[in-house]
């Protein structure tokens, strides 16, 4: 035990009197909380739009108006025809155009009916879906309301028409705000990251320092070794997490509604994967310059199938099957709901005993993995 | 001459036997085009939906049967009340819910509205206001059938242009060339400069007849050629696997591909010059380029939605300008008309960045 402690408090020496290091734990999650949180998001606001009203009728304005009022649409353009249109799409400059035909309100008084056409730009980025979805609920909720100024009139003739009023509700959010959702999955990224990153390449650097062949010498046991290695990374995995809340809390003031004892609880564990995995992957490098690809190309796969940055639900089924094999993932669902939905213990039973096989595995897989070579 | 060559053969050889990192610089690209394919989309699609309705009648029913019948949602729990509802949402089993309130058909016969309470998880705030707008469309169609088509209807008809489909990998693969050519030629070049530093070798080659441009060409490259092997394959997996379209021309994709090149190795090289060590060199080049070309060039996330600052960032973002560029020659296969600007700020972005890195690296040779 006390092998352990003094090899640990050698590596907590490393990491404090090494700069770089000591900015990677401390300054790189500040940095991409604050970036990541504002640059990754599929939030939709201000797309920019081209109107093409050829009715300009008191009812193609009113759509209109709907769409710059929703805040997701801001009208940057508009012509009497649909070439300058076709153009600013072409040339990228807007990513939606709205073009109203000329018999719009008519049609709507004489048929109840009118067409609309909307051109979205699919090209840029996946949130051409969004945009459309977003898009045609204006178109909706525009046509109910004339809908319900027509009732009104109808409702004083005999015999008034069924209607059902229906309410909305955004659960757990209901301001909408992207970054409630964004924050807790970048905790687990950067969790993940001093995890894996930092014990993989301080392996790694021991490496082809050569100084693991002179800790191989002595007679601390592999499992006091990695003991060691792991117990500091462990604690400032902890540490980073409580300052990425504490920065959440206090910068974007995301909800904390469950309890913070549940999300530490499943930090240790989770931690333990992350680590296993950076003690697996420096058995399989002998460079710095490996373990950092390696462990890019790894954290890459992991976070983008962990449903952080998209929705686990959009993706193709084959992939929501795969993506169980994948710890990051069942820890940000864990977060998520702590934080976000003030989940408790047996809402979050799966997730965290899946987390707990995941931790026995690895573990057991990289320490054998791991040996005291001599060749 | 043949110096020059002789430097170029040994980085070659570096490389090539590097496998681990050959191997992930290699299969990174082509993985990361299937992830993109398939795993990194928005669509909400199967809604798991619960239904909440206290006291069932014909109308309830009916109502509940068009659920049913619609394809986007799929129907995971009846409850009598509303009090089991939180449960399953915390546990992400429903992403919405419908709730009746009792008498619900009977108001609907006297003509008095009826409520519907309709509810979505909204923590992902794109799909909880997605859900919202579909189950909402659902009630209203009911609604419709009811007053037999009386009530105003607007029908969009909705193109999407330039990728129909919206296949997502036909959206990521011009931002993909993008991120390899900035791994292999900022990153790779930055950390291999720098060993060399750590490692005192670059003391031996500055002492040897090369000249400093000597060994910068002789040493990036073979990145160059690492760099276009990467990305032809991602092209040619692109075409293969998932059909995305080449509809511009080809050699001015390679042209602009070599612009972005030189750009990121400029990048790379400048890096190296202010870095001494691998550890702080790999740090620089994740912050300055690796995060910059992921985030904040539309790649992947638009950035019409960033705030003011990240957007003022993102222009000088040389990826920012290539996707752009990239995009419009694959998908909407647009020639130089359109293309000048940004090919302009490529241009300007080179050869600034070709000079401060050549003076940088100048400067620490004679310092």
């Amino acid at each position: 035990m006390r092998r352990i402690l003094f090899l640990a408090r050698a590596e907590v020496l490393h990491v404090v009197r090494d700069r770089a290091t000591l900015a990677q734990v401390l300054i790189v999650p500040i940095v991409q909380l604050l970036v990541l949180s504002n640059a990754a998001t599929f939030q939709i606001v201000n797309t920019p739009t081209y109107v093409v009203d050829l009715d300009r009728s008191p009812a193609s304005r009113g759509l209109i108006n709907r769409f710059a009022a929703s805040g997701h649409f801001r009208v940057v353009g508009e012509s009497a025809s649909l070439e300058p249109a076709n153009d600013a799409l072409l040339r990228g400059d807007v990513t939606m155009v709205l073009a109203i035909p000329a018999d719009f309100e008519s049609s709507l008084v004489r048929n109840g009916t009118a067409p609309l056409q909307l051109s979205v730009n699919a090209e840029k980025g996946s949130a051409a879906g969004i945009v459309q979805s977003y898009a045609s609920a204006i178109v909706a909720a525009y046509a109910a309301e004339l809908d319900a100024t027509r009732a009104v009139r109808a409702s004083s003739e005999p015999g008034g028409r069924a209607t059902i009023a229906v309410q909305t509700r955004s659960w757990y959010n209901p301001a909408l705000n992207y970054r409630d959702y964004m924050v807790p999955g970048i905790l687990v990224a950067l969790v993940t990251l001093i995890g894996t990153l930092l014990t993989a390449q301080n392996i790694a650097r021991e490496k082809e320092l050569g100084t693991l062949e002179q800790l191989n010498v002595t007679p601390i046991t592999r499992g006091q070794f990695i003991a060691a290695k792991l117990l500091p990374f462990w604690v400032l995995g902890l540490i980073d997490l409580s300052i990425g809340l504490l920065v959440g809390a206090v910068v974007f003031s995301i909800p904390i509604r469950g309890s913070l004892l549940l999300l530490f609880g499943a930090a240790t564990i989770y931690l333990v994967v992350a680590l296993a995995i950076g003690l697996w992957i420096s058995t399989l490098v002998e460079t710095q310059q490996q373990a950092m690809f390696v462990t890019f190309f790894v954290m890459n796969i992991y976070l983008l199938m962990s449903g952080l940055f998209t929705p686990i639900d959009s993706m193709a089924p084959w992939v929501q099957v795969v993506s169980q094999a994948n710890p990051v993932r069942h820890f940000v669902t864990i977060s998520r709901a702590v934080l976000v939905k003030g989940a408790g213990l047996d809402d979050v039973l799966k997730p965290l005993l899946t987390l707990v096989g995941f931790a026995v595995v690895t573990l057991t897989l990289a320490v054998r993995q791991y040996s005291k070579r001599t060749a | 001459m043949s110096a020059l060559f002789g430097l170029i053969r040994k980085e070659v050889y570096h490389i090539l036997r590097d496998r681990r990192t050959l191997v992930v610089i290699i299969a990174m690209p082509v993985l990361q085009v299937i992830l993109f394919g398939y795993a990194i989309r928005t669509d909400v699609d199967h809604v798991r939906l619960a239904i909440v309705d206290p006291a069932p009648d014909p109308k309830t029913l009916a109502l509940r049967q068009r659920f049913e019948a619609a394809r986007v949602f799929q129907t995971v729990a009846v409850l009598p009340n509303s009090r089991e509802l939180e449960p399953l949402f915390q546990r992400g089993i429903a992403q919405g819910a419908v709730l009746f309130e009792p008498g619900f058909g009977e108001r609907l016969g006297r003509g008095v509205p009826a409520n519907v309470l309709i509810v979505g998880d909204a923590s992902e705030p794109n799909t909880g206001s997605i859900v919202q707008a579909y189950a909402t469309a659902v009630v209203q169609g009911y609604e419709q059938e009811l007053s037999r088509g009386r009530s105003v209807r607007i029908v969009p008809t909705i193109r999407m242009r330039f990728n129909p489909t919206r296949e997502s990998s036909n959206l990521f693969v011009p931002g993909l060339m993008a991120f390899v050519l900035t791994i292999v030629s900022s990153l790779m070049t930055a950390i291999s400069l720098t060993r060399e530093k750590e490692t005192g070798t670059l003391e031996a080659l500055l002492v040897s007849p090369l000249r400093p441009w000597q060994i910068i060409v002789g040493k990036v490259a073979p990145y160059i050629g690492v760099g276009f092997v990467s990305v032809l394959g991602v092209i040619a997996e692109a075409r293969l696997v998932f059909d995305v379209p080449l509809r511009g021309s080809l050699s001015l994709l390679l042209i602009e591909g070599l612009l972005f090149i030189l750009v990121s190795l400029a990048l790379g090289i400048l890096i190296s010059a202010r870095t001494s060590s691998q550890r702080v060199a790999m740090m620089g080049a994740l912050i300055g380029t690796m995060l910059p070309t992921m985030l904040l060039s539309g790649f992947i996330f638009p950035l019409e939605s960033m705030p003011l600052p990240l957007r003022a960032i993102s222009v000088v973002v040389p990826a920012r300008w290539f996707v752009l560029v990239a995009r419009s020659i694959m998908l909407k296969g647009t020639g130089l008309a359109y293309l000048w600007r940004p090919t302009l700020v490529l241009v300007a972005m080179a050869a600034v960045l070709l000079t401060a890195s050549t003076r940088a690296f100048h400067a620490r040779l004679e310092g």
